[in-house]
């Protein structure tokens, strides 16, 4: 009886017919299905990204447009004439401002904000939703309500400021004017923007460090307060030193979104007024696709390569130090 | 002494929440009451705007609805969301599990170059898919958004779900293939069922990350009918320079929310995905 069973097992697979042998071992083999099963990435990022990132640079040097898109090359005049523009020179400016400014500004708070969230508190879960929402919402609509709060008539900082008595009177702090102006004025535009970008992507620095702060041995803080370790000794000397990486992560996604971001400035001012607030990629934007200059848009958008070139090779270093520790 | 430290830092702490959480929140805050307010009421700069002046009404929500392509757009968003979800699956899925068994410096470094191609930003691409997507005679139409939002949801569902096989041991699969398992068989039935939550994370992410996205389909779409939520709120809603402030506000807020919530669920992981094991555990 036994030996009955043992006959109608299937017999192991090697020892079938030969073509189901062959499969088998083609499949069997390691290396090759992983090169199979990961080729089709490849090949889409390859087309989908690869070969449009060859073709923006191609642009930039043609003179291609919308209405003939032909890639006649003209070597490197459109970066000597988009060098020589004014709005792009403001655009390459704020595009660093704003990145720059709102990053140390994220980075400094959402220290602040992550430290208490570690804490456990009544309510923690409404106010950590609160506080994602930033960042869960998708952007343009998020920025829409600010564009309403920053109405040049109605806005409810303005009504605050006129009942406060700071504004709209005649010996008021900021002036008689009953407004503000906060998307009309360039200085105030600029802060509104670089405002909205703090608000955007505080909630990810936050949560990244609230990650960093959780990985804290607690029995280091704990030993140093007992040996009489104040707050801000502790932090400074124990936190801080150990958050570094996880602070540098936080800091160059931010730079990467903020950096490359347009939905901010498109919705808020469309780059004005007067072009003040507007950065690489909208004025790309306007000139590539509203103005259907291919080549000139093409060419303002590399100059945002640099840096990312910069920040990829950045992360690649912190991701080989975390390989090997 | 020491209970009134303990008051104090008690006291800082919900100070700090509070205040960011007000700050956070506000810009919705204002979408609601925008949303129900009447527009004598709305526009009328020196009542109060934190409160309602007048009855509250429901007519903005009824103009989004009825007099505006508002559920239109949710429809093409959830189309264009639908597909990317299915294609980002079928080429992230096998990508990730091969990086993920795939040891050695080649399989490392190829992981790493799929996730940094997720920083190139679509401000560098959208000029020549532009042309691209025209190529394709996919102009104006929702087949364009579906062809290139994978080129970000595929990088980062990828390096997600790598991290996520890698965490499953090679024992299990080598145990069913001595058991007379193939190996195609062994990922199958065994793997996939074990990585339900990393792929049910992968869908909400490739979800909501074309959900969100505004560059691309503010370059390849004009025409109303085919627009996603994201650019069809803020731009449709806008006559020139009249802005219908309530049912755009209405707009806004309804579309938020709900990816807002499913999101909120899944955050912690998509954080995972970015601090690349810098932090353990």
């Amino acid at each position: 009886m036994r030996q009955t069973v043992e006959a109608e097992r299937p017999a192991p697979h090697w020892e079938d017919g030969q073509t189901g042998a062959r499969q088998r071992h083609f499949w069997d083999s390691e290396k090759r299905l992983a090169v199979v099963m990961i080729a089709p990435a490849i090949l889409y990022i390859a087309c989908m990204v690869g070969f449009p990132l060859v073709l923006a640079i191609l642009y930039s040097l043609s003179d291609a447009t919308t209405g003939d898109p032909s890639l006649h090359l003209v070597g490197l005049k459109n970066f000597r004439d988009i060098l020589q523009d004014p709005v792009f020179r403001k655009s390459l400016g704020n595009t660093f401002i704003f990145a720059l400014v709102s990053q140390t500004l994220v980075i400094i708070l959402s220290q602040a904000l992550a430290m208490a969230l570690a804490k456990e508190f009544r309510g923690k879960w409404l106010a950590r939703f609160f506080i994602l929402l930033p960042w869960t919402a998708p952007i343009a609509l998020g920025t829409i309500g600010w564009l309403w709060m920053l109405d040049s008539i109605f806005s409810p900082f303005d009504w605050m400021l006129r009942e406060a008595g700071l504004l709209g009177t005649k010996n008021a702090l900021l002036g008689p004017l009953s407004n503000l102006y906060w998307l009309g004025e360039p200085a105030l535009a600029m802060t509104s923007v670089i405002l909205v970008h703090i608000w955007r992507i505080m909630p990810l620095a936050t949560v990244i460090l609230l990650a960093g702060l959780s990985s804290i041995p607690q029995e280091i803080l704990e030993a140093a307060e007992v040996d009489g370790a104040g707050f801000w000794r502790r932090h400074l000397r124990i936190t801080l030193p150990l958050l570094r990486p996880i602070i540098s992560i936080a800091f160059l996604f931010g730079l990467v979104f903020t950096f490359t971001d347009m939905t901010v400035v498109y919705v808020l001012t469309r780059g004005g007024p007067v072009h003040s607030t507007q950065v690489l990629s909208s004025w790309a934007f306007f000139k590539g696709i509203e103005g259907g200059d291919l080549a000139q848009g093409a060419a303002t958008a590399i100059f945002l390569f640099p840096l990312l070139a910069g920040v990829a090779v950045l992360i690649l270093k912190m991701a080989r130090r975390s390989e090997v520790t | 002494m020491r209970s009134l430290k303990k008051l104090m830092e008690r006291a800082t702490l919900y100070g700090i929440v509070t205040f960011f959480a007000l700050f956070s929140v506000f810009p919705f805050y204002w979408m609601l009451i925008a949303m129900f307010k009447r527009d004598h009421d709305l526009f009328n700069p020196s009542a109060n705007p934190f409160l309602f002046n007048e009855p509250a009404t429901l007519e903005h929500l009824r103009m989004l609805l009825y007099d505006t392509l508002f559920l239109k757009y949710l429809w093409n968003t959830c189309v264009v969301g639908m597909s990317v979800v299915v294609i980002t699956l079928i080429i992230a899925v096998p990508a990730a599990y091969s990086l993920a068994r795939w040891s050695g410096r080649w399989g490392e470094n190829l992981g790493i170059g799929i996730f940094l191609t997720y920083l190139v930003p679509p401000t560098l691409l959208f000029i020549p898919l532009s042309r691209l997507v025209g190529f394709f005679g996919l102009h104006e139409s929702l087949g364009a958004l579906i062809l290139v939002y994978p080129t970000f949801t595929i990088p980062f569902c990828t390096w997600l779900l790598m991290g996520f096989f890698k965490s499953i041991p090679k024992d299990i699969e080598e145990q069913a293939m001595i058991d007379g398992c193939s190996r195609m068989g062994a990922m199958v039935k065994i793997i996939f069922p074990l990585s339900v939550s990393g792929i049910l994370t992968v869908v909400v992410f490739a979800f909501t990350l074309s959900m969100h996205e505004f560059i691309y389909a503010l370059a390849f779409i004009s025409v109303s009918a085919k627009k996603t939520i994201s650019i069809g709120v803020p731009t449709e809603l806008v006559r020139g320079d009249v802005f219908r402030w309530g049912p755009l506000m209405a707009g806004a807020l309804i579309a938020s929310l709900p990816v807002a919530v499913i999101y909120t669920f899944f955050l912690d992981r998509f954080i995972t995905g970015f601090t690349m094991g810098a932090v353990k555990g």
